[in-house]
C-alpha cells in the first residue's frame, strides 16, 4: 500500500505521580472534524490525554478516544464522574453528561495551557480555524471563526503533505531549508492552492520551497482573520497547526508577535477545556 | 463576548456580530421576528446566558441572506438592528 503521508502518529499519555483512586475524576471529549482529543482530569490536575484520528462515526471516534486515554490507568469509564463533549461531533458523544461548544472549551483549555495571561487564542484545527479573545478566567470575550474553506487549516496541511510526499510531521522544518521566502500560494482555497502548487511542482520549484510558499499562504489566511478582532497580547496557539513551526513562526513574523510556548500538546486543548468545564460543572451540580 | 457569526472570502468579510453582553438583558429578543428571512434564533449558550445567534445554516451564506435587507441605495435600516433595543447586533459590511 502506498505511504499515506499525511497520516500523523496518534499517542496517548498519563502522569504516573498521580494517583486517581477516590478522587474526582472528570474528562472532556474533543471530535474534531480530523482528530479526536480525550483529557481526563483528576482534583483539576492534568492526568491523561489521547489524541486519535477522527473516523466517519462520531460516536465510535469519541469512544476509541476516551478509551485510549483510559488506557493503563486502570480506570473505566464510569470512573469519571462528568465528561463534556466538544468539538463537530459533540452532540455525538453518547457518555457526555453536556455539550459545550469548541471555542469556549478552547479559550478555557488555553487559559489552563498558557496560564491568565493569554489574551488571544489561535485555534488551527482540521477543518476551520477560530481566532478567539479571553479574559483571565479563560471566559470568551470575543470570537470570529472561518470555517467556509480549508485553506488555513489542518486538513489543507494534510492536503499539501500528499501532494508533495512529505510526511506531515517534518513539513515545518522543511519549510526553512530555503535560500528565499517564495511568495505565497493562492490563499484563497486550499483547492487552488493545490492547483499552483502542482504547477509550480512543474515549473521545476524544489517541494521545500513549494512547502514553504504554502505554509506563507496558510499564514497569511490566519493573520487576515486575526487582523478582524485584532491580536491582544498575549497570544498563543491551538490546535494541531499550532505544532507546525512552519506555519507558527510565519505567524509571528506577519503579526510582530511571539506566541507564548505550551506547557502541553496544543492539540489538546479542546479536549482540556472540556475537562476543566466538566469539572465546573461537577461542583456545580449539574 | 462578541460573537461573530459569518466568513470571510476572496470578494469580502461578511460577519453580523451579537454583542451577547447586551443581547441577554433582552426581554424579548425582537430580533428573532425582526429578520425577514429568519436568522435569529434563541439559545441557551456554554455560559448558561440566553441569547440570540444567527443560525448554523445561514452563517455560511449571510451575504446572500441579508442582500434583500441591503439595496445599494436608499438603504433603509437594517431590520434586525432596528428590532434590536439593546443595540447588540453590528454588520461588518
Amino acid at each position: 500500500m502506498a505511504q499515506e503521508f499525511w497520516r500523523w502518529k496518534e499517542y496517548n499519555w498519563h502522569d504516573e505521580n498521580i494517583q486517581p483512586n477516590g478522587a474526582a475524576i472528570t474528562g472532556g471529549v474533543d471530535v474534531g472534524s480530523v482528530s479526536s482529543q480525550a483529557v481526563l482530569l483528576v482534583n483539576g490536575q492534568l492526568y491523561a490525554y489521547s489524541s486519535t484520528r477522527t473516523g466517519s462515526d462520531s460516536p465510535n471516534s469519541s469512544k476509541k478516544a476516551m478509551d485510549w486515554a483510559l488506557e493503563g490507568t486502570g480506570l473505566k469509564l464510569e470512573d469519571v464522574k462528568f465528561i463534556v463533549g466538544t468539538g463537530y461531533g459533540r452532540v455525538n458523544v453518547p457518555f457526555a453528561n453536556r455539550a459545550i461548544t469548541e471555542i469556549a472549551c478552547h479559550a478555557r483549555g488555553g487559559n489552563f495551557m498558557y496560564g491568565p495571561t493569554v489574551r488571544t487564542i489561535l485555534d488551527m484545527g482540521g477543518q476551520d480555524c477560530k481566532a478567539i479573545h479571553c479574559d483571565p478566567v479563560g471566559k470568551v470575550t470575543n470570537f470570529l471563526m472561518n470555517d467556509k474553506c480549508a485553506a488555513g487549516t489542518g486538513r489543507g496541511m494534510e492536503v499539501f503533505a500528499d501532494l508533495l510526499s512529505v510526511p506531515i510531521e517534518e513539513i515545518g522544518e522543511l519549510s526553512f531549508q530555503v535560500e528565499e521566502e517564495p511568495p505565497p500560494v493562492s490563499s484563497t482555497c486550499v483547492v487552488f492552492a493545490k492547483s499552483e502548487a502542482s504547477g509550480l511542482l512543474r515549473k521545476g520549484w524544489p517541494k521545500n520551497k513549494v512547502i514553504a510558499a504554502y505554509c506563507n499562504a496558510m499564514a497569511h489566511r490566519v493573520v487576515t482573520l486575526l487582523e478582524r478582532i485584532g491580536v491582544e497580547k498575549d497570544f498563543a496557539i491551538t490546535g494541531g497547526i499550532g505544532k507546525n513551526i512552519g506555519v507558527v513562526q510565519r505567524i509571528e513574523r506577519e503579526l510582530g508577535v511571539t506566541a507564548l510556548k505550551a506547557k502541553y500538546d496544543p492539540q489538546i486543548a479542546g479536549a482540556l477545556g472540556a475537562a476543566l468545564f466538566a469539572k465546573a460543572l461537577l461542583e456545580k451540580g449539574k | 463576548m462578541k460573537a461573530n457569526y459569518g466568513y470571510l472570502d476572496g470578494s469580502g468579510q461578511y460577519f453580523i456580530t451579537i454583542d451577547t453582553d447586551h443581547c441577554t438583558t433582552c426581554p424579548h429578543h425582537g430580533c428573532v421576528t425582526g429578520c425577514p428571512k429568519g436568522l435569529f434564533e434563541i439559545i441557551v449558550d456554554d455560559y448558561d446566558d440566553c441569547v440570540s445567534q444567527v443560525n448554523e445554516a445561514a452563517r455560511k451564506k449571510v451575504k446572500y441572506e441579508c442582500a434583500a435587507c441591503k439595496p445599494m441605495a436608499n438603504r433603509p435600516p437594517l431590520p434586525c438592528m432596528a428590532a434590536c433595543t439593546p443595540g447588540a447586533i453590528t454588520h461588518s459590511w
